[in-house]
């Protein structure tokens, strides 16, 4: 077959699990998220209780993955126990290739399991293993090193797991994959948890066919020519995401102690550059990406207690987690943030989610709307020890205050106030751009509320250089169009850092190759479907755009563009849902 | 003649580019026929494993094929000759490097023939073709 079509269902309450021929489903929405969101549809409930065992979990990959460099990634969905409605998140690691090669375009997994268990799905047999022993195991990384030694397939295989902060339903809590590379965002975690599944392994050997042979080579050659000189790929292969920061801080959009300042000279002690000359270690790729954007630290550390004995852990840096365990804490002491880094990681948190947690809290605190009996860490901005500490605290869901801060900043200022500082955009916490009102009106509409779904952070730094921004209207037009594109590539499904080589006109004829055909202007109507059916799920879980609350914070503090306008934002809003759900392109 | 080396394991980033590109020498996509592997060293934390056939001058692994499919190969190496070959995978283990890999599809080794194609692929200079024997 050179098109996914095969959905694999798994049921964990009565362990069962069988195969599905849904080619159907593949041939009108390719595959990733227009295959997943028609699956969400088909398998959620309405009002589904995002951690009972009606919730789906669906993973889902497109044509082009196992086929292509650079289409590397999986999409899954599943409903959030963050936000309420639409989770969906995107992970590369190995996991796009093992699915493909293990003979799936999607994978659905429903029920819940009373004892842990992880699932070893090899090709077309699934089994059902006990993880008794591996729940509660402090480290995330150590769950994998030990099913790594259990199962096999080396190099043919994607281990996800969840840790602590999952097994505890921490409602932002992620799925790691290969380590470093996770579900992050809207709690697949938590999720996981609810199911008592702490881990997946897929693998398989399983050939995938291409329909026009000769166009594959060439094709084939042709990305990856780009994909090895075009500039956008040299700056994330040489010194990773992290290069934003510099960049950034110079234009003041660079949101630090909670978003209270948005530039600092201190933010240079953790700048792409400097990270790289003095820690960088290795760097990494996803299974076929040839730009190995993961960049590794080397964080060598004395033993207090014995004379030249070390220990070295490899520490991945990326710039998201760098603004949120950094800038909005105030940890820019490199060493200090990557022990952070590595703490979040161990525990299975969302990075973003958890950094802004933390801000909020520390500023909190500080106001006195919540007591230091609640946090029992004397949070400071730039402590460092403190927020590991209270890391811990919180993967734990060590008390009332703790269980409250793992639901989310919009919860937690629900219960204790302090919601003009709590930086969430339809619940889910803020990324790590203040560069205008575009970057904020993606998080408040994009279906994720994700910097990654329209990226106006990026149309906020065009507009810089013009001088001007468009009418808010004309903006949410862009943002719209960006979100709708975006759907076919998370549907193939290729990396956001390709979407420069993948345009349009290379996307048709890269499907040309799996026996696609298709144009242009087909693409981008299927596009804008997705997208809507996406909103359309939402609302059917209750969100309501009407009601979005904005964050005061980011109209006190000024953005490159000046102060951002509260009316500017509502109007694009409107705009853009009026866009987003009204009738027409199914 | 010239063989493919593995001149430095510590500058693959894992990509597995190499892998989908010789597996891609018969025109399909996937990795059941690739005569490369790439895997981590425990761990991606600790670098990768390059894993391909050395091209042992006098090979261990054409010795053991009951119905000569395995020839040496002039220069180092073997050549395979599918229709004689019975699956019976002594050659898999044979190879000290574990360089031989299984096609499941057709039920055969996979070696590598030293072509160079995936040299042309390896973003990182991992990968050369060198002259051989030395
Ligand atoms: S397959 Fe192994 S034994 Fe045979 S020639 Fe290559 S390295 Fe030597
Ligand atoms: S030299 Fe040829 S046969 Fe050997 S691994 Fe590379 S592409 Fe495959
Ligand atoms: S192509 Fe090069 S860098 Fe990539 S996996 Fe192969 S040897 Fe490593």
């Amino acid at each position: 077959m050179s098109l996914p079509s095969q959905v694999l269902h798994i049921d964990l309450t009565k362990r069962k699990y069988w195969i599905e021929d849904r080619g159907e489903l593949f041939q009108l929405y390719l595959g990733g998220t227009g295959v997943a969101i028609r699956l969400l549809e088909e398998e959620c409930p309405r009002g589904a209780d995002p951690l009972g065992p009606e919730n789906p979990i669906i993973f889902a990959v497109g044509p082009l993955n196992g086929v292509l460099p650079l289409a590397s990634k999986t999409v899954a969905m599943f409903k959030s126990p963050l936000t309420g409605n639409l989770g969906e998140s995107h992970a590369g690691g190995r996991s796009a290739t093992a699915i493909r090669s293990a003979g799936y375009g999607a994978i659905v997994i429903k029920g819940a399991s009373e004892t842990p268990i992880y699932l070893a799905i090899h090709e077309d047999k699934v089994y059902f293993r006990d993880a008794r022993a591996l729940w509660g195991v402090s480290s995330a990384i150590t769950v994998g090193r030990v099913i790594r030694e259990l199962e096999p397939s080396p190099g043919l295989r994607t281990i996800m797991r969840i840790g602590r902060a999952g097994e505890n339903l921490v409602r932002y809590s992620a799925v790691m994959l290969e380590t470093y590379r996770h579900f992050g965002r809207l709690g697949l975690g938590a999720v996981f948890g609810s199911k008592k599944l702490k881990a997946i392994v897929i693998s398989g050997s399983k050939i995938v066919r291409v329909k026009n042979r000769k166009l594959f080579r060439e094709v084939y050659r042709e990305i990856y020519e780009q994909s090895i000189k075009t500039p956008l790929m040299k700056k994330y292969y040489e010194l990773g995401t992290p290069i934003n920061i510099s960049p950034l801080n110079k234009i003041r959009g660079l949101p630090i102690k909670n978003l209270k300042e948005t530039s600092s000279p201190l933010a240079e002690k953790i700048s792409g550059e400097l990270m790289a000359e003095k820690y960088l270690g290795r760097r990494v790729a996803c299974s076929h990406c040839p730009v190995a954007c993961i960049h590794l630290a080397a964080l060598r550390e004395p033993y207090p207690d014995e004379k030249y004995f070390y220990k070295t852990t490899m520490i991945s840096y990326d710039y998201e987690p760098m603004y949120a365990l950094g800038c909005m804490l105030g940890v820019f002491e490199p060493e200090g943030l990557l022990k952070l880094l590595d703490a979040v990681e161990v525990l299975g948190l969302d990075a973003i989610s958890t950094g802004v947690a933390m801000a909020w809290a520390t500023e909190a605190l500080e106001r006195g709307i919540i007591r230091k009996e609640d946090v029992e860490v004397e949070l400071k901005w730039g402590d460092y020890e403190a927020y590991i500490e209270a890391i811990h605290k919180l993967a734990n869901a060590s008390n009332e205050f703790y269980k409250v801060l793992g639901m989310g900043v919009e919860k937690a200022s629900e219960v204790y106030g302090g919601k003009e500082f709590a930086l969430a955009f339809g619940g889910n916490e803020m990324p790590g751009y203040h560069t205008g009102p575009l970057a904020h009106i993606g998080f408040l509409t994009g279906a994720r509320h994700s910097h990654l779904d329209s990226a106006g952070y990026s149309l906020d730094q065009e507009h810089l250089k013009e001088g001007k921004l468009p009418d808010p209207e004309k903006g949410a037009e862009e943002l719209f169009k960006e979100e709708s594109w975006r759907q076919i590539l998370t549907s193939l499904v290729i990396c956001f850092f390709a979407r420069k080589i993948y345009k349009e006109d290379l996307t048709v004829k890269a499907l040309r190759v799996v026996g696609i055909e298709t144009n242009v202007e087909e693409l981008r109507k299927l596009g804008v479907g997705i997208l809507k059916a996406k909103n359309r799920f939402k609302i059917r879980e209750g969100f309501d755009p009407s009601k979005l609350r904005v964050p005061k914070r980011i109209f006190e503090t000024p953005s490159p563009h000046g102060k951002i306008e509260e009316r500017y934002i509502k109007r694009a809003v409107s705009k853009f849902f009026e866009l987003a759900l009204g009738q027409g392109d199914q | 003649m010239k063989r493919l080396a593995v001149i430095d394991s510590e500058r693959c980033v894992g990509c597995q580019l190499c892998m989908f590109v010789c597996n891609s020498r018969f025109g399909d996509a996937g990795l059941t026929k690739s005569a490369i592997k790439v895997r981590s060293a425990g761990g991606i934390e600790r670098g990768f494993v390059v894993v391909v056939c050395r091209a042992c001058p006098d090979a261990p692994c054409a010795s053991v094929c009951p119905t000569n499919a395995l020839v040496k190969r002039k220069g180092g190496g073997v050549i395979l000759n599918p229709s004689k070959c019975i699956g019976c995978m002594n050659c898999v283990e044979a190879c000290p490097f574990r360089a031989i890999f299984w096609d499941v599809e057709d039920n055969k080794p996979v070696i590598c023939v030293h072509c160079g194609y995936c040299v042309d692929y390896c973003p990182h200079e991992v990968l050369a073709m060198e002259v051989w024997p030395r």
